[in-house]
């Protein structure tokens, strides 16, 4: 019989099935943004091994344009990951998420209801208020 | 009425080697569902495609399929609703498919029978002439998933299903707290080891899907996301496991 598992395509597609498929994708692509980050972060502080002039050449990559705007996207993929992280410990707890009832139509699940939608958007807004303020700080300089 | 193009995966592993699409135009009225569209492709243009239905109103949950990329019930879903002139009728994802819109339902039927889905309680072999007695907002707290018509949506809607051949999925979990949160039920901890693995409720990543996609207002997430509080030791002093009553004068 064929498998006809849907695999990791099944992550990609982000539109489907409302906001909280929203948040687990950007949740998904923020926590491997990060990574990369981390690993990149860990390359570019181990130039200093090369000598003073491999450092400040990396360094000075990051006092450019393509510099600020990477160190930017950082921030709001951090300030997201957080915010909607703190989302998803507290509905694990059981907070938030409504409690059970005695459903009728039209069914609306309390699980995905305005508290966590609301919790979703805020982490939005908190990630481009970030960048926002990393853009002012960042280009401020120049 | 409308003319809509239906567009049917067609796969049968004993002899294709690859699936293909077949295509039909039908006429459907406003009222026109997707399983009537296909029943009526079935015995007028094509009898060899292969489809599992019965109730034909959203109660026995077997014309589950990937309708326009979503899971959803043949029965349930109207043409009209779907805003297209173009229906991509697929079989359920993330279930081996048989032949054509028809899904091998063993795996999920195997992962709900492993979370024990009745009641475990040993004064239920003393039962005679004896009833459980249970508050109304006991009921209330496992009713709304015991309406779960094991349709598999949930299941083909989850991101973690895809890739995880363990997880139990979230009907598997749901019924688990179905179970768990009836006071009739005094398996606790026999259940909760069941899935306080790895592959077990700590996989979900609260997606939200499989609510959803539910057609019967089940929630699963909502199940998922109070089992695991429960683990964490949120919410274990709501229940407490009920007696036996005799009504015997």
């Amino acid at each position: 019989m064929k498998e006809n598992r849907e695999g990791i395509k099944g992550w990609l597609n982000p539109t489907r099935y409302g906001a909280n498929r929203f948040a687990y994708w950007l949740q998904r692509l923020t926590g491997l943004g990060l990574l990369a980050y981390f690993i990149a972060h860990i390359v570019e502080t181990s130039n200093i091994v090369y000598g003073k002039s491999a450092w400040e050449k990396m360094l000075a990559f990051t006092q450019t344009t393509e510099g600020h705007i990477i160190l930017m996207v950082v921030i709001g993929m951090c300030a997201f990951h957080a915010a909607n992280g703190v989302r998803l410990y507290i509905a694990e707890h059981g907070k938030g998420v409504g409690r059970p009832g005695r459903p009728e139509y039209p069914y609306r699940p309390t699980s995905l209801g305005l508290g966590m939608r609301a919790c979703i958007w805020v982490s939005v807004a908190l990630a481009a208020l970030a960048m926002m303020y990393g853009a002012y700080v960042l280009f401020g300089e120049a | 009425m409308k003319r809509v193009r239906i567009r049917v995966f067609r796969y049968n592993p004993a002899h294709d080697s690859s699936a293909r699409y077949d295509e039909f135009e039908v006429e459907a009225e406003r009222w026109t569902t997707v399983l009537d569209a296909l029943l009526y492709i079935k015995a007028h243009r094509d009898h060899s495609i292969a489809l599992r239905y019965s109730c034909r109103m959203a109660s026995c949950g077997s014309c589950g399929m990937m309708i326009n990329g979503i899971p959803r019930l043949a029965c349930y879903t109207k043409v009209y609703e779907l805003e297209s002139d173009v229906i991509t009728c697929r079989p359920l994802a993330n279930f081996p498919i048989i032949r054509d819109l028809a899904a091998d339902f063993g795996a999920f039927f195997a992962k709900h029978k492993s979370m024990k889905p009745y009641i475990i309680n040993d004064s239920v072999d003393s039962i005679d002439g004896k009833e459980f007695i249970q508050k109304p907002e006991e009921v209330d707290k496992y009713l709304q998933f015991s309406y779960c018509i094991k349709c598999g949506l949930c299941y083909a809607a989850c991101p973690t299903v895809a890739t995880d051949k363990r997880f139990p999925g979230p009907q598997a979990l749901a019924q688990m707290y179905r179970y768990l949160i009836d006071s009739r039920d005094a398996a606790t901890d026999e259940r909760l080891k069941v899935v306080d693995d790895r592959h077990g409720v700590w996989r979900c990543h609260f997606a939200g899907s499989c609510s959803m996609v539910c057609p019967k207002g089940v929630d699963p997430a909502l199940g998922i996301q109070l089992l695991r509080a429960y683990l964490l030791g949120m919410n274990r002093g709501s229940k407490v496991v009920a007696e036996l009553y005799s009504n015997k004068k």
